[in-house]
């Protein structure tokens, strides 16, 4: 795929937007790619990245990239016009509730990149009639990326570790919960954070969705290292099977 | 175009680029990427008599041009896989090899006597060369003896062509690979993972659930070439080389060191077409240089 933009939104996060002639395939918000990293000698594997926002209008596919090692480090570095391989798309998106629940409530919970898959669910929900509301952590206010998008699907909360935006706490004790019922909760970021939505969801019977990262390689259900146990003791891989679990699925202990 | 044909014991590859075990599921999860036919043949995933959990996550870890892994054989087991997984894969027009593993020799002989009631499996690869199983697997692969045991009982119930995966956590592998030979077995494929680990030093804590693992990819090439060199003058049956092979050139490597057939593993994880890119090159460097056949390679170094 074609680089048409690498914008650097924060220091450690870059947003690169990726194009190809042909028309790109149907995706689903909570799907992903992996994206092979060239010319990074410690980079081997390929990276696998949520997607972050598709724009069918000027075909292009957006991936929102925390830089956290050599490899990310080294596709933050592309320029307008390189060529990246990309698989795609993969694993399996978020559920969309049908249009007869349309009146249903939907929170989207993201923490730190985690916030990433969040923008496109919010816009496909938006555009297939809902009015998603966000609920968005980061460590302060710089960590905060693409509000103004957000803001454009539904409104937005925010909760800081500092204090500089929003409340000052972690997600899962943001007022909103305490005012509002929702009828459904889809989350992704750190793993002790979609564990303490869980637990929220778990405790008020919510209706809940998390999208895993466990450390993967192949991507296609080849290897069989980026297993989760399930409720049933077996092993499944996020990569196929996931990596949009419902919480009533998984084996966490909550 | 070069005559890409090979021929391991009585079995024939249409040219011999193969995919290793474990790296390539059942060979249909790329199915959708490129024509799969077009390879020698497939190794599918290591299969138990009994189904297995494998070792809890995490599994992996990534290293400088390769990986570690500790999956532990997770699989359904050798009814699920003649029930449901064979049905979907016996028409593939190439050699789908069953990777064969086990506990004990019991275990290995029952597996192997339940793969070969199936028709369309022509081989089976013989793991006893696991590094990640607590029980069987590589405790077999490290002696002559252990072995050789194994290799007889399988040799008894197994009347296909019967390949013995080799491990290369070991002294001297030729003389592994000269007992099995001994035993009657139609090839040796070497080598498996290298013994590794990975270390997390800002939570000092191992990478792995199981602390140790098996380290793969271009970074463990080298040593796998020089044993299929050393093999290769220590046996006359064929060798299937693999260990790193990321290209037509480390094909060609690999033959020349003594490989009759090669298979392609970690490195399906980067680039999953990667084998065809091998299939075509390997016919560019016969024609080239002249070869008319691809079997003219083995052995060829100068």
């Amino acid at each position: 795929m074609k680089v048409t933009a690498n914008e650097r939104l924060h220091q450690n996060y870059c947003l690169l937007k990726l194009t190809v002639e042909q028309p790109l395939p149907e995706m689903f918000p909570g799907q992903f790619v992996e994206v092979r990293v060239d010319n990074s000698p410690s980079t081997f594997l390929r990276r696998p990245i949520s997607i972050n926002y598709v724009d069918k209008q000027a075909n292009e596919l957006w991936l929102l990239i925390q830089l956290v090692g050599e490899g990310t480090r080294k596709l933050a570095e592309a320029r307008v016009g390189d060529i990246i391989n990309v698989m795609l798309p993969l694993g399996n998106g978020f559920t969309i509730p049908s249009s007869e629940e349309r009146g249903k409530k939907l929170l989207l919970i993201g923490g730190g990149v985690g916030t990433a898959p969040m923008l496109y669910l919010g816009a496909w929900l938006k555009t297939a009639g809902f009015e998603p509301t966000f609920l968005l952590g980061a460590r302060s206010q710089n960590d905060l990326l693409q509000l103004e998008q957000f803001r454009t699907y539904g409104e937005v909360f925010v909760t800081t570790e500092d204090g500089s935006m929003g409340e000052k706490a972690y997600v899962t004790n943001h007022s909103l919960l305490k005012n509002t019922h929702f009828d459904h909760i889809y989350t992704c970021g750190p793993k002790p954070m979609m564990m303490a939505v869980a637990r929220y969801a778990s405790a008020e019977d919510i209706d809940c969705e998390v999208s895993l990262e466990n450390t993967m390689a192949c991507g296609l259900g080849a290897c069989l290292c980026c297993v989760e146990k399930l409720k049933d003791e077996h092993h499944v891989c996020v990569c196929t099977e996931g990596p949009v679990f419902n919480i009533k699925k998984l084996s966490w202990q909550i | 175009m070069a005559d890409l044909r090979v021929n391991i014991g009585s079995l024939q590859l249409k040219n011999p680029v193969t995919t290793a075990s474990g790296t390539f599921g059942y060979g249909i999860e790329y199915a959708d990427l490129f024509d799969i036919s077009r390879l020698g043949g497939i190794f599918v995933k290591g299969t138990t008599i009994q189904p297995r959990e494998g070792n809890p996550y995490p599994r992996m870890a990534e290293t400088p041009s390769g990986m570690l892994n500790a999956v532990g054989l997770q699989n359904k087991g050798a009814q699920y896989f003649a029930d449901h997984i064979y049905p979907q894969i016996k028409d593939i027009d190439t050699n789908m090899i069953v990777n064969v593993s086990g506990s004990s020799v019991e275990t290995y002989v029952e597996c192997a006597e339940k793969i070969a009631e199936l028709e369309r499996i022509p081989a089976i690869e013989l793991n006893i060369s696991c590094p990640n199983v607590k029980q069987g697997g590589m405790a077999f692969g490290v002696t002559c003896q252990g072995a050789a045991e194994v290799v007889r009982a399988v040799r008894k119930v197994y009347p296909k062509t019967l390949i013995v995966k080799l491990s290369p956590n070991v002294t001297d592998v030729t003389e592994i690979a000269r007992a099995v030979e001994a035993e009657g077995v139609d090839a040796v494929s070497l080598i498996n993972t290298m013994l590794g680990m990975a270390i997390d030093a800002e939570r000092r804590k191992p990478v792995l659930s199981t602390i140790t693992g098996g380290l793969s990819g271009p970074c463990v090439k080298p040593v796998a070439l020089r044993m299929v060199w050393q093999t290769y003058k220590a046996v006359r049956i064929p060798i299937i080389g693999l260990g790193g092979i990321s290209s037509w050139k480390d094909a060609v490597e690999f033959m020349l060191a003594g490989a009759t057939a090669i298979q392609i593993g970690t490195y399906n994880f980067v680039d999953p077409t990667v084998s065809i890119k091998v299939i075509d090159g390997l016919n560019d460097y016969c024609e080239r240089h002249g070869f008319k056949s691809v079997s003219e390679l083995t052995g060829a170094l100068l």
